[in-house]
């Protein structure tokens, strides 16, 4: 096979505007809110992915309609939030961390257990929910895209309709974040002490951001199994949060666009360097003593993290962030 | 000056005031065997000056705490214009019109200037998370806001820093717009925690002013300072702790000749030729105990 960058480049692109790309933006805009501009560290936010999908997936395979299953999906992330948020009234805000990575997890193992199969069908998951929602595709059969960059008719549905719920978000917390409401969120980050001081409830804008974080999460999730119509545990590990905060981190914590800018470079690169190292592989350019094919997958994530830790050392306000705010060293 | 309201007041710990704004009884805080804390009976008169002062680790910062709902004592009971505030959080007491600030300052860093000083104001819909959405209905009032946060600032020699982010500031301009963003709350109850720390000796000649300009339209304000000659001039009336205790009170000529406050300073020293205005000079310009 030859080396051909186009074609890399074109893998790129697809993967960066893909269906990917939209669930880790949504995520992304959900874990701003609260790491971001509240300085919450959810390192459970994959819980909420879990409860919007398995709760959109569950309702439907009990007979329910999709919407239904949607609305209980997010319903139940925000009661997720508001649970995780119950620490917080006495703890420190790394203990939020250790809680709610266990938190997640428990709610995986318990997908997966045996005592709850009869809901969520263990490891095998639940499959073809969503057939509602692909019933409303307004796109006829066929190839759509820009130049090589292209998607078929479904997958261009749940493109569009993704990147739409992206920028509802993105408007929402956009709303909220420049209104005093914002303000108080940015004080509590900074010094909870200075905005009680001031008379600011800190639990209960601590346990809205988690909610409102939770929710965009739940959101997320939705997507993810509406697109796939697909859940199953193993899809809701523990990396997925981890990735996401490198995508928050990316595009700058704190700037509404930030989490969206993040997931389509972090996708870009992701895939642009496995494509350009596969190819070079093939083409034999890199021996095989340096590299096989079989370790592209396994190399590349290598490189990503070293490109993220280039970024923090070289730009730690991410893409979109404000240099000046980082230079001030909050003690 | 409302001296006068004193005329009948004498100067023993724990004497009752004629209209008191803060009550406090049998408040104390242990931290393990240390009796950081212990309050018999305190009385604020209510429009005047107070003063708090007292060696290094007197407790005055602890009782600061404990009062405003920032720690929880092991007993006692206090009230603030007749509203209880046992067990209330900080949030809660600052909304009743009690306000503090912070010996290490809690100016927030990556926040303008302005934005510190919005962050004080009260009653913004704005600050809700629906209202949040609804911008026409807070934008007025937030225009209102901005207008009283000029006043304060250009009083505090603030306005041509009002656009900078509020960690460019020096630690004596943190100290300053700590206590204008104080004020946006429109307190009742000031209690400042060595507010004048780090700031030039002009810049504390004007505060002082300001400081009897606030006690002047009614608000009370408790404050604790090191520095002698500060507490000499400006207080009606001294509150002296050491150990925990509160061990004497009175107008500034009494305090100042009360043994047990020599005592108090001396004690600490281990017999050095210290006095207390030794005490003021070695604080001087140390900006927190951090
Ligand atoms: N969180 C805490 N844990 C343990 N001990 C504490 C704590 N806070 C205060 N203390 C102790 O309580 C005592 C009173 O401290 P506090 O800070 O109230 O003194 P202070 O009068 O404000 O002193 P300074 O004038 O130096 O500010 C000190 O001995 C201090 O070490
Ligand atoms: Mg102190």
């Amino acid at each position: 096979m030859d080396f051909d960058i186009v074609r890399s480049f074109v893998d790129a692109m697809r993967s960066a505007f893909g269906t990917s790309a939209v669930l880790f933006a949504l995520a992304g805009v959900g874990l701003n809110v609260m790491f971001g501009y509240t300085g919450l560290l959810n390192f459970g936010h994959v819980g909420s992915l879990l409860v919007g999908g398995y709760g959109t997936a569950i309702t439907v395979n009990l007979g329910g309609p999709l919407w239904l299953g949607i609305l209980i999906g997010i319903t139940a992330a925000v009661l997720l939030g508001l649970l995780y948020g119950l620490p917080t009234v006495r703890l420190r805000e790394d203990y939020l961390a250790i809680v709610t990575i266990a938190a997640a997890e428990i709610l995986r193992l318990l997908t997966r257990s045996s005592a709850l199969e009869p809901l969520t069908q263990g490891v095998f998951g639940i499959q073809k929910f969503a057939d509602n929602f692909y019933d409303l595709n307004p796109f006829p059969r066929g190839s759509y895209g820009v130049w090589r960059i292209t998607w078929d008719a479904n997958t261009l549905w749940a493109i569009v309709v993704g990147w739409l719920l992206v920028a509802l978000c993105v408007w929402l917390v956009w709303m909220l974040t420049r209104a005093p409401w914002g303000r108080v969120l940015k004080a509590i980050r900074e010094d909870e002490d200075a905005a009680r001081s001031l008379g600011k409830n800190v639990f209960g804008y601590k346990l809205q951001s988690l909610a409102i974080g939770g929710a965009i999460g739940a959101l997320a999730g939705v997507f993810f199994a509406v697109q796939s119509q697909s859940v199953n545990p193993d899809s809701f590990q523990p990396i997925f949060t981890f990735l996401a905060y490198a995508v928050v981190i990316l595009g700058g914590p704190g700037r509404a666009l930030g989490p969206v800018v993040g997931s389509i470079l972090f996708w870009f690169l992701l895939s642009f360097t496995e494509a350009v190292l596969r190819q070079a592989v093939s083409a034999g350019f890199i021996p095989d003593w340096l590299l096989t094919a079989q370790e592209v997958a396994a190399v590349r994530w290598i490189l990503v993290g070293l490109g993220l830790m280039l970024l923090i050392t070289f730009r730690p306000q991410g893409l979109l962030g404000s240099r000046e705010e980082t230079l001030i060293d909050a003690r | 000056m409302p001296a006068d309201v004193f005329a009948d007041v004498q100067p023993v710990p724990g004497v009752a005031k004629p209209d008191p704004v803060l009550v406090v009884d049998g408040v104390n805080r242990h931290f393990g065997g240390l009796v950081a804390v212990d309050i018999d009976h305190l009385e604020v008169q209510r429009g005047t000056i107070t003063g708090l002062i007292g060696p290094n680790g007197a407790g005055k910062t602890t009782l600061f705490n404990l009062l405003t709902g920032f720690d929880t004592p092991n007993g006692g009971t206090w009230s603030f214009s007749g509203n209880d505030l046992v067990g209330l959080p900080a949030y809660r007491v600052a909304r009743l019109g009690m306000v503090r600030t912070f010996q290490l300052t809690k100016a927030l860093m990556k926040l303008t200037v302005m934005d510190n000083m919005k962050l004080g104001a009260t009653g913004q819909s704005g600050e809700k998370v629906f209202g949040a959405l609804l911008p026409w209905r807070w934008r007025e009032k937030e225009k209102e806001i901005e207008a009283r946060a000029e006043v304060l600032l250009e009083r505090f020699t603030l306005a041509h820093m009002r656009d900078e982010l509020a960690g460019t500031l020096s630690g004596g301009q943190r100290k300053l717009l700590e206590l204008a963003r104080a004020l946006m709350v429109e307190p009742t109850l000031i209690m400042l925690d060595e507010p004048m720390a780090g700031v030039n000796p002009a810049l504390t000649e004007s505060l002082l002013v300001h400081i009897k300009a606030l006690r002047d339209e009614g608000m009370s304000v408790v404050f604790i300072e090191h520095d002698m000659d500060v507490i000499m001039d400006i207080s009606d009336w001294i509150l002296v702790m050491a150990e925990g205790k509160l061990i004497a009170e009175g107008g500034p000529a009494d305090v100042a000749a009360n043994p047990a406050v020599i005592d108090a300073y001396l004690g600490e020293h281990h017999g050095e030729a210290a006095t207390p205005e030794n005490e003021v000079v070695e604080s001087e310009g140390e900006d927190g105990d951090g």
